[in-house]
């Protein structure tokens, strides 16, 4: 399939390896990525706080810019950031809502010759693993199951809530998604407190204190838990969740160590590709755990029979040499 | 009719037992409430269960818990639809969060709820001289906080508020959603006082983390949030440069974005502390932080995670685009008055007319016919 894809800004600034791992797993996935360079900045959210119509009016621009692509063949707007996916689909809310509005975005939008359309289909990569590729084809392809690797799953509030904006239902249930991913991949989901609240980043200047203790009392949980790592697919988490784990330990008063994953890079993970190429080595926390569990001998047999056969002879990760 | 099982989180606090659960099979129609169930199993069963209710009707608030782990009204919730949202087929009944449990369902409102509200001045500070009527005020300004008078204290917001959990300070999603109510009433004669109390209170409106909690389980569709980013909007237009960075990290992330079309990460951490601008980051505060963040800014450089020169040097649209952005930036800050569309009032499908039903008599002859 092809993709008018958006990065966001936060991929290609701290944390560049969520768009490295991306552009590696794309092709495994048989994903076409048709980069939307020329859009800009989602706001995530302040940009609305300060102006909600500048909002709407630049998301409508990279909308109409996306448009562009899927007139010349892509399928669908794509995201990997949680943020970027509740901002716009906060934005497309109200655009796809009155025709007078969309008619005076438009207006601001007509000297460069860019008009939104109602009804933009714009998904994270983690709507487009389940409802585009499917979590059958997600299985077929993986080349080293996660088997044994206990995962958090960490959404982000963005990409969870409100449920009507982005369409979650019983039907379409996309709260549960990094669940289905994980364990379609051959993982442990674990189940802990944290998973659907917030990590507390878009106040790290206001209220310093309250945002730290949100990122470590949830590694905290996942932890308690028994997690080898957590994976989110929102860069901006990431940056609350690792970045700031000293931090947030400090903050806390125990040791988290609790390394934290990008959804490309665990997808990356079982089908096979090696945390040097994912840019594991750049997270803040150390993917010990992680990395124990690539290197031990479920991870380093490699192709799915092998995988099974260790699986089944019950080898455990978190065994394998320092890295 | 049809059999739920329901598992109600009990404490007493006289008992000196710890919290704990029990389990109540109740026989209704599946359209019928939690709070139904709940009467059920305390009328049959066991007399002792605790919970506070009075309409019936989702208008008076009383009947706020947590069902399934989300907060809400027990009588606004179908026992089947409960049913669709539980772990493991039993309906799982708890009292709110945020707020000490009085007994089993019911928690202390005074203690949390209404001192927040009290915290806010939710009353009319009215502009002189009083007119010897009643004021008159244009339609629009007081459509703008109807949405906020839509709120009957419940609590549910307040119970999952995620920005509480860790900070009790909170001022929180209801009463700020309150402070609205008549910081945006063109009758209040202190709207500035009101914004600047709220953006100076270093656990007030710039205390909120846009989790979005406070909308999802308000009953009401007050969108506790949204009033609270209007709060904010108009205390940036207010020119309040709070002690909070609020503003100024609203502002040094509109400036970033315009700069450069996309954020610079490594400038608005010291822009918002010290300032909107390049030299903002050697203000006083900006250099203190700096020095708190050193062991991550460390690891982050030795790990490879920030490359000194992505730090230093900003990601940027090209040319044609970034003039495209900006001239899009400085067309609606011109703008006279900007369009803020609020769906409260419904979408155009919601506000359309229903088209009348099509004549019998355009239905061309013998087309009947055919069809048939």
């Amino acid at each position: 399939m092809k993709v008018a894809y958006w990065p966001g800004c936060v991929s290609r600034g701290f944390t560049p390896e969520l768009h490295g791992s991306m552009a590696k797993v794309a092709p495994l996935l048989d994903i076409d990525l048709v980069p939307l360079d020329r859009a800009c900045c989602s706001g995530a959210g302040v940009i609305a706080e300060h102006s909600q119509e500048l909002a709407d009016t630049l998301n409508a621009r990279t909308f109409a810019l996306a448009q562009k692509e899927i007139a010349n063949g892509a399928d669908l707007m794509m995201n990997i950031c949680s943020t970027c996916q509740g901002a716009q689909s906060e934005c497309q809310q109200r655009l796809d809502a009155s025709a007078d509005y969309r008619a005076h975005v438009n207006e601001t939008l007509a000297p460069e010759g860019l008009a939104y359309e109602a009804g933009i289909a714009n998904k994270n990569f983690l709507w487009v693993l389940v409802e585009e590729i499917g979590l059958d084809k997600l299985t077929s392809l993986v080349r080293r199951p996660l088997t044994d690797l206990r995962v958090g799953p960490f959404y982000g509030c963005y990409i969870v809530r409100p449920t009507d904006r982005l369409d979650i239902s019983h039907e379409q249930p996309r709260d549960t998604y990094l669940g289905l991913v994980i364990e379609a991949l051959g993982g442990t989901v674990v189940d802990y407190a944290g998973s659907h609240k917030c990590c507390g980043f878009p106040i790290i200047t206001m209220n310093k204190a309250a945002s730290l203790t949100q990122a470590g009392r949830h590694m905290g949980d996942a932890k308690d838990a028994e997690a080898d790592c957590v994976v989110t697919p929102c860069p901006l988490c990431h940056l609350n969740l690792d970045l700031q784990q000293p931090l947030a330990e400090r903050q806390v008063g125990r040791t988290l160590d609790m390394p934290v994953l990008h959804l490309p890079q665990l997808v990356g993970l079982a089908l096979g590709l090696s945390p040097k190429e994912l840019g594991l080595q750049r997270h803040v926390v150390k993917p010990t755990a992680v990395i124990d569990w690539t290197t031990s001998v479920v991870g380093s047999v490699g192709g799915v029979a092998g995988g099974k056969v260790a699986a089944a002879s019950g080898a455990s990760g978190g065994s394998g040499g320092g890295w | 009719m049809a059999e739920f099982t329901l598992r109600l989180r009990r404490y007493d606090p006289e008992s000196g037992d710890a919290p704990y659960w029990d389990e109540h099979k109740v026989d209704l129609e599946p359209h019928r409430s939690v709070l139904e169930g709940i009467l059920q199993a305390k009328a049959e069963t066991d007399g002792s269960i605790g919970i506070r209710c009075s309409c019936r009707a989702a208008i008076c608030g009383s009947c706020g818990v947590k069902i399934n782990g989300k907060a809400g009204l027990a009588c606004h919730t179908h026992l089947d639809a409960a049913l669709r949202s539980s772990k493991d087929g039993v309906i799982e009944v708890e009292p709110m969060g945020n707020m000490p449990v009085i007994k089993d369902l019911i928690v202390d409102m005074d203690a949390v709820h209404w001192k927040k509200i009290q915290r806010v001045t939710p009353w009319l500070l009215a502009k002189e001289p009083v007119p010897e009527r009643e004021y008159i005020v244009p339609r629009e300004s007081m459509v703008d906080v109807t949405q906020t008078m839509a709120c009957i204290q419940c609590g549910a917001c307040v119970s999952d508020c995620l920005s509480m959990e860790v900070d009790p300070l909170f001022i929180g999603p209801a009463a700020l959603a309150k402070a609205y109510r008549f910081a945006g009433d063109p009758r209040d004669a202190q709207h500035h006082e009101r914004l600047e109390d709220l953006a100076e209170d270093p656990h007030g409106m710039y205390d909120c983390t846009h989790c979005f909690k406070c909308i999802e389980a308000c009953p009401k569709g007050v969108a506790p949030m949204n009033q609270i980013m209007r709060l904010r909007r108009k205390a940036g237009h207010d020119g309040i440069n709070d002690r909070n960075n609020g503003n100024r990290h609203e502002r040094a992330f509109v400036t970033l974005v315009k700069q450069g079309g996309l954020l610079h990460e490594a400038e608005l951490l010291p822009r918002s502390l010290g300032g909107d601008s390049w030299f903002g980051k050697f203000a006083p505060p900006a250099g203190l932080e700096l020095l708190d963040s050193l062991p991550v800014i460390t690891r982050a450089v030795l790990r490879g995670k920030v490359k000194p020169m992505v730090a230093l040097k900003p990601h940027k649209l090209a040319k044609p685009d970034l003039k495209q952005v900006q001239r899009i930036f400085d067309h609606v800050d011109n703008e006279e008055q900007p369009y803020e569309l609020n769906l409260y009032f419904g979408t155009d499908e919601d506000n359309a007319e229903i088209p009348p039903e099509p004549a019998a008599e355009t239905v061309a002859p013998g087309s009947e016919g055919s069809s048939l």
